[in-house]
């Protein structure tokens, strides 16, 4: 286990310091997009569109202008003129501001109601007259690409039919040889639906542009402020927004999860409003317009799991259509259009391996989003989590076991996997083991045989996942062409104090608190003499967001090695106060003394308060340093988690007694973060696992855009959840961490799934796709007896 | 998410309420908790010109034992039910069901005329009100009136009230020495309305016989429903598990059910006659049996 | 219709004229300007505009601020005296209870009627008795440890009261 260096007062690496920004949260002081008041602001409300697919063939704007306090509606052909009512995707798609003929989608915006006051905008899209010749939508992704399917995207050149892309990775023959000629084979059909992060605060912003000084200022709702001015000045240049006039500000942010890292069209379209009426313009989501825009999942998988008759696995091939809805505008900051999706051979050790997908268009909202993971992680963990279960059953052996018997061994790592990652570190066997003590497995495994005699469904369910995170490599990952870096500026006070800047943005992930660690860690200076700040292009160096679980392997590792290099001019400068060569000084947390003589010593404080008042001759003043850090390699945490469930054969209700997770993130900077990350990200597992999914009619219609039926958990569905850890060291970090917040989202949807269908399985069921309800469950059961 | 506008009135007294109601006429609607009214406004799916609000008025808000009677103020809340010691010890079967309705805020708001008034059959309060054969007393303009539980839901959000007519008072039996009731409703999470719901009430007489039974269903029909079949066929007799699970057949294919988000038409019958059995169980524990 | 409503918010009295279809979410947000009760999903789901009003927590979102007038309100800003916290505050921020902080205020206002009426919660009442506030931050584990914190310090406080 880690062993802290620091003082519980200096409160480095290891100590769980409470947070420093929870003051003004919990005096409801904390400052969201909304809260947001600048003199003259307008409301902006969007008209969405009824129709799946539809010609917009009329708009009237009168009636909606009549409205008192209503003073503009902004549709797709004002901002034809400006060459603004298309931007570009992140994936070399295009996506509408505002259609100017054909709606795509349900709730697709439409036109813009701008008004003095939020209840006049509302009136005004309210009364505003649209007529639609509405069309036949396509909803299913399997129809898609049929012959007589419409084209759906005939604005895109060359574009014969409605599919996006091709990729693959691995090798086709070898893997298909090595299942041809294995002992056991099993497959399945494994479908992750549409779900949505739904933060509870929703997306929105206040954009205000100064036509004295030409400046854009824009409060957003974003996780990637940075790379948001870049794509601004990329899409708006032509009207006269250059970069250096952009500034974006991301206040406090009420919970992200990948859902606020892409551009909306709202967003762009209360930029075009501003600058046209030259006053600030507001524009908040609602929670309906929040839960049918943007999208995580929705990958329908053919998977293939080979092995020998012992219980070797040796191939796994997994063949993916993806539902992009009407434009690929994935938030996906890779080089690879399925982002992460490769990671799909997990925690196993085999050679071969192909993964292949393709992407098509329907009439749904674009996407997709992350849903707190790597992007397209957790859809290769369950797919291949499933399948390890389902291979248990078919060769009735204990998933543990065969887990056991296949996991990448410690000391193969860094390992080289079938896919082509370099897993960097981790302990699989240890991890499990923990889990299976902290339960109590084999005492689950007797209680389960013995409530089996009875006829009772009792399931134990596995998921040992490898996630990979804090993108990244500069090789595999960028946006826009820049690469995924992230940065540090420390500036240390003349009285020892200090205030750090970086180009990452926290959204409940407690960076004022653990970035002050990582430099308390790194220099001796107290936490709390360490402000933190994020979130202001004008003033954070250039950074590119948090998501992916990026920000303590890129942005942390970036203030470690910022704050060594003030180490290293400390030293110096220690050496001149102290008269003795620089090879003479060492350096424990806090503090320069000589070698051998550690009575002759200055503190990190004093040496700083030299660097302004004292400065050795020729150096140069200050004591200031930044640092951009480009990751050699992602981090792989992984974790081990076990559930355990009880099914209600007569309602299907299902209940989950136990959940333990055991995590290994690597070195913890703030256990107490760390475990509340994992809580998090727990019960953001068992809500795709059991609740969440966005339903669709045959019309493209969204049958639950509202909280009343799109379930998020609450405090009762939420489990109490068991946490622990194991620490395998990241080789590579400065700091030896990974990142965290999105293991649990990425492992507990495969346990909890594993749980209930190893209940059932006595039953003759051998797989439930997610969300499993009792409602299904009670389906499956009458459909097996 | 705004409603349209409307102009608001407060009602002072039952009579202020039913007078601001005659004037307004038709565009006017009476507001009491708002939680089923105020979120259609939002969403714009009802427009009304006026709301009446009577959650003001003095005097019906109550939870009182009188005669043979529990009587009910319209304006309870369903928070003052949930914490009312007489409710926890004597009519358990209104604490199952508070619980599952909403959550704690909503339900400090939310009154139990409301929740009947409304005529939603999704609503947990209209299966209890038809197991124990409450009587609902209303004021209109023409004075008091008393309607029994059977002839107050009329259709899909319909009932008997009028226009005009203010729910002031709520009346099921008294709790006797062995009678017990008993709710539950299977939920896709908490606070969400019914997949399905069954109440069941009953009285036994001294030698554990089936005196009298009242069973109400939760969002399985058009129409708040009771079960007369089933309650026909434990009427009078000593209420074993057969006859238990023949009642909860009953009642499954009485029902109504749609298919919709929250399941099958079947998984609803096959709900309904689960909870049945188990709530007649429940119900025969607490009557004593 | 405009009306004169008088009500007292965190102790001070104030007077304004409110539309008839004024939410007492959007009154207390932008005619008062107090920030700290929060918006999220319009239906009466997520708790986050949760407030005491008269003492017993409702959803802001879903009341007319018309019908305020009279009511003693309570919001986030007025729960503590400047400068120090209420013991379900201290509660929060002790046990991490809080990630980004957006549904913070109305957890803390809904766990201040909760502990008024169950001094003592077991964790399934507590988790029953905040099932009408979301938090997609925190997996409610440590809201609960917060919960039960603050419930042992408040009943102390009282103990050293009598």
């Amino acid at each position: 286990m880690f062993k802290c260096k620091t003082s519980a007062e200096v409160g480095g690496m290891g100590h769980s310091v409470k947070r420093k920004e929870d003051a003004r949260f919990l005096h409801g002081k904390g400052k969201y997009v909304d809260d947001v008041k600048l003199p003259g602001m307008l409301h902006m409300v969007m008209v969405r569109s009824p129709y799946a697919y539809a010609k917009i063939t009329n708009i009237n704007k009168d009636s909606a202008l009549a409205v008192p306090g209503v003073l503009a509606v902004i549709t797709g052909q004002d901002l034809a003129q400006y060459n603004l009512h298309w931007m570009p995707t992140l994936l070399s798609d295009t996506q509408m501001v505002l259609p100017t003929d054909t709606v795509m989608h349900q709730n697709q915006e439409v036109c813009a109601i701008i008004a003095t006051d939020r209840y006049a905008a509302a009136d005004g899209a309210d009364a505003i007259e649209i007529e639609y010749e509405p069309m036949a939508a396509i909803v299913d992704p399997f129809k898609s690409l049929d012959k007589d399917a419409p084209l759906l995207r005939p604005d895109k050149e060359g574009q014969k039919d409605n599919h996006i892309y091709h990729w693959e990775r691995g090798n086709r023959e070898k893997t298909d040889a090595a299942i041809a000629k294995a002992d056991v084979v099993v497959s399945e059909r494994i479908y992750l639906p549409r779900i949505h992060v739904a933060s509870i605060e929703t997306c929105g912003c206040v954009a205000s542009y100064d036509k004295d000084t030409q400046k854009l200022l824009v409060y957003l709702t974003t996780q990637a402020p940075h790379a948001i001015r870049t794509v601004v000045a990329l899409v708006a240049g032509h009207v006269g927004l250059s970069e250096e006039k952009i500034r974006i500000i991301s206040p406090d942010i009420g919970g992200g999860f990948g859902g606020k890292v892409p551009v909306y069209p709202a967003y762009v379209v209360a930029i075009a409003a501003t600058f046209l009426i030259g006053k600030p313009v507001k524009w908040i989501e609602d929670r309906s317009e929040n839960l049918t825009n943007g999208f995580a999942r929705d990958y329908h998988m053919d998977c293939t799991l080979a092995a020998s008759k012992d219980g070797k696995i040796q191939a796994f091939k997994v063949k993916t259509l993806a539902d992009h809805g009407y434009t690929d505008s994935s938030a996906n900051p890779s080089k690879y259009p399925t982002g992460m999706f490769s990671i799909c051979t997990g925690s196993y050790d085999y050679a071969d391996a192909f993964a292949e997908l393709d992407a098509v268009y329907t009439n749904k909202a674009p996407g997709g989003v992350a849903y707190r993971c790597s992007f397209r992680v957790t859809e290769a963990v369950h797919a291949i989590e499933r399948m390890v279960d389902k291979l248990a059953h078919k060769l009735n052996m204990d998933p543990a076991m065969l887990r056991l018997q296949n996991f990448i061994k410690k000391e193969q790592f860094p390992y080289a996997s079938p896919l082509g990652w370099s897993y960097d570190s981790g302990d699989y066997e240890a991890t499990l083991k923990k889990a299976m003590e902290m339960v109590g497995y084999d005492d689950f495994k007797k209680e389960q045989a013995e409530k089996r005699k009875q006829g009772k469904l009792m399931g134990i369910g596995i998921s040992t996942f490898t996630e990979v995170v804090g993108a990244g490599p500069s090789k595999d990952f960028d946006i826009l062409g820049i690469a995924m870096f992230d940065s540090a500026e420390i500036r240390v006070h003349p009285t020892g104090k200090a205030l750090a800047r970086f180009g990452t943005k926290s959204q409940g992930q407690g960076h004022e608190t653990t970035y002050a660690q990582i430099l308390a860690e790194e220099l001796g200076i107290p936490y709390s003499d360490i402000e933190i700040e994020e979130g202001d292009t004008d003033t954070a160096p250039y950074g590119l967001g948090t998501y992916a679980s990026r920000s303590t392997p890129t942005a942390g590792a970036a203030a470690a090695i910022a704050a060594r290099k003030l180490r290293d001019k400390g030293k110096k400068i220690a050496a001149y106060l102290l008269e003795v060569s620089e090879e003479d000084i060492e350096w424990e947390v806090g503090k320069y003394f000589v070698k051998g003589a550690p009575e002759k010593s200055k503190t990190i404080q004093d040496v700083v308060f030299a660097a302004y008042t004292n400065i050795p001759p020729g150096m140069e003043p200050g004591f200031e340093a930044t640092h951009y850090y480009d990751p050699p390699n992602l981090t792989f945490p992984n974790g081990a988690y076990i559930c355990v469930v009880e099914v209600d054969k007569e309602t299907g209700s299902i209940d989950v007694r136990r959940f333990v997770a055991i995590d290994d993130c690597g070195n913890v900077i703030n256990p107490m973060i760390v475990e509340g990350q994992v809580h998090g990200g727990l019960t953001q597992g068992i809500a795709p696992a059991m609740y969440e999914a966005i339903e669709y009619d045959d019309e493209g219609n969204v049958l639950n855009g509202t909280l009343m039926d799109y379930l998020v958990p609450t405090a009762v569905e939420s489990p109490h959840w068991e946490t622990g850890h194991t620490v395998t060291p990241s080789p590579h970090h400065p700091l030896g961490a990974k990142g965290v917040a999105e293991s649990p989202t990425v492992g507990a949807p495969p346990a909890i799934a594993n749980a209930i269908i190893d209940a059932l399985s006595p039953l003759g069921i051998e797989h439930l796709d997610i969300p499993i309800t009792p409602a299904k469950v009670w389906e499956a059961i009458q459909a097996h007896s | 998410m705004i409603p349209a506008n409307f102009t608001y009135h407060r009602a002072h007294s039952v009579q202020d309420a039913i007078a601001l109601a005659e004037s307004l006429g038709e565009e006017a609607k009476y507001m009491s908790g708002g939680h089923s009214l105020l979120p259609m406004m939002k969403l714009r799916f009802a427009t009304p010109e006026h709301i009446i609000d009577i959650s003001k008025i003095e005097g019906l808000s109550f939870i009182k034992e009188e005669g043979d009677l529990l009587k009910i103020g319209g304006l309870t809340t369903q928070s003052e039910m949930e914490h009312s010691k007489l409710i926890r010890e004597k009519y358990p079967i209104f604490s199952d069901a508070i619980k599952l309705t909403a959550d704690p805020s909503v339900r400090n708001v939310g009154t139990m005329g409301g929740n009947i008034a409304h005529g939603d059959a999704a609503n947990d309060q209209p299966a209890l009100m038809l197991a124990m054969r409450a009587t609902i007393v209303a004021e209109g303009p023409e004075g008091r009136k008393t309607i029994p539980i059977d002839a107050f839901f009329h259709g899909f959000y319909m009932t008997a009230l009028e226009p005009a007519d203010v729910l002031v008072e709520i009346h099921v039996p008294k709790a006797k020495k062995r009678s017990g009731g008993a709710y539950y409703k299977m939920e896709r999470k908490v606070g969400d309305y019914a997949t399905a719901g069954v109440a069941v009430y009953l009285e036994l007489d001294d030698s554990g016989t089936c005196r009298e039974i009242g069973i109400g269903l939760t969002n399985v029909s058009a129409v708040p429903m009771r079960v007369d079949r089933a309650e026909d066929l434990l009427r009078g007799k000593k209420i074993t598990q057969d006859l238990m699970d023949q009642a909860g057949a009953m009642a499954a294919e009485d029902c109504e059910p749609t298919s919709d988000l929250r399941g099958s038409e079947a998984y609803k019958r096959s709900l309904v006659h689960t909870l049945t059995k188990r709530m007649l169980n429940k119900a025969l524990e607490r009557a004593g049996q | 219709m405009k009306h004169e409503i008088t009500l007292k918010i965190n102790g001070q009295s104030v007077s304004a004229e409110v539309d008839s279809r004024l939410l007492l979410v959007h009154f207390i947000r932008e005619h008062l300007s107090m920030t700290g009760t929060h918006i999220g999903c319009d239906t009466s789901n997520c708790g986050a505009c949760t407030v005491l009003l008269d003492g017993k927590s409702i959803k802001s979102c879903t009341y007319l601020a018309v019908r305020a007038d009279g009511a003693e309100i309570t919001t986030i800003e007025g729960l503590a005296a400047e400068g120090t916290n209420h013991p379900i505050q201290q509660g929060f921020h002790d046990q991490h209870g809080l990630h980004c902080g957006f549904c913070t205020p109305g957890m803390i206002m809904r766990s201040v009627e909760l502990l008024k009426n169950n001094p003592n919660p077991t964790e399934e009442e507590i988790r029953w008795g905040i099932s009408g506030n979301l938090c997609r931050c925190t997996g409610y584990n440590n809201i609960v440890k917060a919960i039960q914190q603050a419930a042992g310090e408040m009943q102390k406080e009282k103990q050293t009261a009598v």
